[in-house]
């Protein structure tokens, strides 16, 4: 008899327990609704317009995820829209399954912001022709799918100058996460940034093969500080190596958010995105009826990457040097596309680009080789 | 360009890399030495880094944040502990339900962590030892902890081997039913052993969060307790062999960033690989050699009901 009760308490406890734990998975799907008594006075603006988000990590405090949900706050707070979102969906398993009931529910746009999601996004815009998928960092649209992007590699430029002007060793660290062409347009784009103000220094890329490993994050950092390098970037989620930086008194470049939090001392300015521009746009669109399937790819003039406040450690003419070259995409003295512009050589001393020859935007978007001032090699058998 | 400092910079990052490990594998080699699997590491593991980082960052003292990320630790191995021992459940998939709930009620508690900044454990260089070129670097510069899980092998080492305790431990492991002849209470054995596994993988947690990567983030032990499961095997169930393989398996985790730092490309895909190759070779020697070097208890992961011939 005392065995059966002890049994049931036992099962009693594992329920509570395995509740508690569907509740963290359910709680993933939230709904959020801004009482927000203030309705666009549009043709349509008599239905509410709602907007869901697929997210391949979670939220967190400073990474890509993250970034994008401030975005969907924000169209929330300013466009009333009501929206959902669905975080930690897995790559080519979960995606498919979770657009679709975003679909089903009747969402009126569904946004997915990750590039694996691209082929899931596309297979269930065919059976749903009357709501607007935007795909984020893609090649593939349709008539009711959209591409949708920020040309990171700019603010990654302003950040190479930057880590140019403050090294004193000329060896400059970049923690890198999965040799993708976005990780390596960054990485070529910073380093072109360092080599405008510094022909000497030298970008040494460590990849982690991870994205969500801080503590071997931290390890490739301390790894690039023990070489020698003495300015730390990073294309990570967390700021596992903006700390290493801190920790061991050298300087760092943040990317996705200011990081400077994490590393006070260290952290000189960061990368940063700012979706809420682009959201703004397409929802905007949608409420006026002229919405139509574009694909967007915009850059510091339209704010979607911006700058993190500089660190006082940055003297005035370098943040000077900086806002020079920025000012240049503002007045379009410079194409989009810049610093992709020739002469650019390959790290074997090959032209790439010949003097004055702009690369093209798909040139960009398939780019697998280094600039000539970074050392370290790109993993083949990698998409 | 692999000189004295890059093998200082790499043996120091092995160590520092293989604690978490070492403590995690510690816990778990005195659990299976009583006979009893837990399969939940990984799932101990993060709800040690969560709970010592909620601590800390609550109490503004990370080696309470330490303490009470074992205690969570040992709070579920008693989960474990009760249903393999008391109810002689198997022991796979209590193990396995542990993973999930660790994994899955941090991920839900922590997401307000995420992106706060705690009180953490920070190395402690020791006076003139550390001065010593490169071993100094490597052996006398590193975090409290750090020093600890040395000591601490050197003693589970000695306990095991060397006292009567140790020998009750191994025989519940082994011949459980011989043990019970001779008067030990297996169950109490088996629980002693579980719980004081469970409280090693948490403060292995905790490390994770409070001094190695001095964050939280949901899954942040990235499949530590998986690999300390192979370690487990791999130091043939030997506390003094454990601290070899965390360190190895640690180092070989960062080899492939300092090889990288000094320019020499190397795929990061085949470094990944190498710990389970190894472990895969050490299991083969498992199987070759003589059990007595390399075998698992004999007991493990066998409910002990008395009377009963398995």
């Amino acid at each position: 008899m005392k065995g059966k009760f002890l049994v049931l308490i036992v099962l009693a406890v594992l329920a509570a327990g395995l509740l508690a734990g569907c509740a963290g998975e359910e709680g993933k799907q939230t709904t959020t609704t801004t009482p927000t008594p203030e309705k666009t006075t549009t043709a349509e603006g008599k239905k509410e317009l709602k907007a869901a988000f697929v997210y391949v990590s979670p939220i967190g405090d400073a990474g890509w995820t993250y970034s994008h949900d401030l975005g969907r706050q924000y169209i929330e707070r300013v466009y009333g829209v009501k929206t959902a979102y669905a975080e930690n969906v897995a790559e080519g398993g979960d995606d498919e399954r979770v657009i679709r009931e975003f679909a089903e529910q009747g969402y009126d746009v569904i946004f997915t912001t990750s590039f694996g999601f691209m082929d899931a996004t596309i297979t269930v815009a065919k059976d749903f022709p009357d709501t607007i998928f935007e795909h984020c960092s893609g090649y593939k649209t349709a008539e009711n799918v959209g591409t949708y992007f920020g040309r990171m590699y700019q603010a990654r430029y302003l950040t190479g100058i930057v880590a140019g002007a403050m090294t004193k060793t000329n060896k400059i660290g970049y923690v890198a996460a999965v040799p993708i062409p976005e990780v390596i347009r960054g990485i070529n784009a910073f380093a072109l940034g360092v080599k405008k103000v510094n022909p000497e220094a030298k970008v040494y890329v460590v990849w982690t093969g991870t994205w969500y490993d801080p503590a071997k994050e931290k390890e490739a950092a301390i790894s690039l500080i023990d070489e020698g390098c003495d300015v730390i970037a990073q294309h990570q989620d967390s700021p596992a190596a903006q700390q290493a930086a801190e920790e061991r008194g050298v300087y760092s470049i943040g990317y996705h958010s200011d990081m400077s939090k994490f590393a006070p001392n260290a952290h000189l300015t960061a990368a940063m995105w700012n979706w809420s521009v682009i959201y703004s746009y397409i929802i905007e669109q949608v409420m006026q009826g002229t919405w139509k399937s574009e694909e967007i790819w915009w850059g510091i003039d339209k704010g979607v990457v911006a700058l993190a406040p500089f660190n006082d450690a940055v003297p005035e003419d370098v943040r000077k040097m900086v806002e020079e070259e920025k000012e240049k995409y503002l007045n379009g003295e410079v194409p989009e596309q810049y610093p992709f512009v020739g002469p650019i050589y390959d790290q074997q001393g090959n032209l790439v680009k010949a003097e004055g020859e702009v690369m093209t935007d798909e040139e960009l978007l398939s780019m697998s080789f280094f600039v000539d001032n970074v050392v370290g090699e790109i993993p083949a058998a990698s998409e | 360009m692999i000189d004295i400092g890059f093998l200082a910079s790499l043996l120091a990052s092995s160590i520092r890399a293989g604690t978490p490990l070492l403590y995690a594998t510690l816990g778990e080699i005195i659990t299976e030495r009583s006979g009893v699997l837990n399969l939940g590491l990984e799932g101990i593991m993060i709800t040690g880094a969560f709970t010592g980082f909620a601590v800390s960052l609550a109490t503004g003292n990370p080696w309470l944040g330490v303490l009470c990320g074992g205690l969570a630790g040992m709070l579920l191995a008693l989960v474990h502990a009760f249903f393999s021992i008391t109810l002689k459940a198997n022991q796979s998939i209590t193990g396995l339900m542990l993973v999930l709930l660790g994994l899955g009620i941090t991920g839900f508690l922590g997401r307000n962590y995420i992106g706060e900044v705690a009180f953490y454990l920070d190395p402690v260089k020791i006076p003139i030892l550390s001065d010593i070129p490169l071993i100094g670097q490597v052996l006398f510069n590193q975090d409290p902890l750090a020093y600890l899980a040395l000591i601490l092998a050197a003693i589970l080492w000695f306990i095991l081997f060397r006292t009567r305790y140790g020998l009750e431990i191994i025989a519940a492991g082994e011949k459980p039913e011989a043990a019970d002849s001779m008067g030990v209470n297996v169950d109490k054995v088996r629980y002693i052993s579980t719980l004081f596994g469970g409280l090693l993988v948490g403060i292995g947690g905790a490390y994770l969060s409070l001094a190695y990567a001095k964050l939280w983030t949901e899954g942040m032990t990235a499949g530590r307790g998986w690999i300390c499961l192979a370690l487990v095997i791999f130091s043939g169930w030997m506390p003094q062999r454990a601290i070899l393989g965390a360190y190895l398996f640690g180092g070989l985790d960062v080899l492939s960033f300092k090889l990288q730092a000094t320019g020499v490309g190397i795929s990061y895909h085949l470094m990944k690989m190498v710990p389970y190759v190894v472990t895969i070779v050490v299991l083969l020697f498992s199987v070759i050699r003589k059990r007595a070097a390399f075998g698992a208890p004999a007991a493990l992961g066998i409910p002990y009901v008395r009377g009963r011939k398995e």
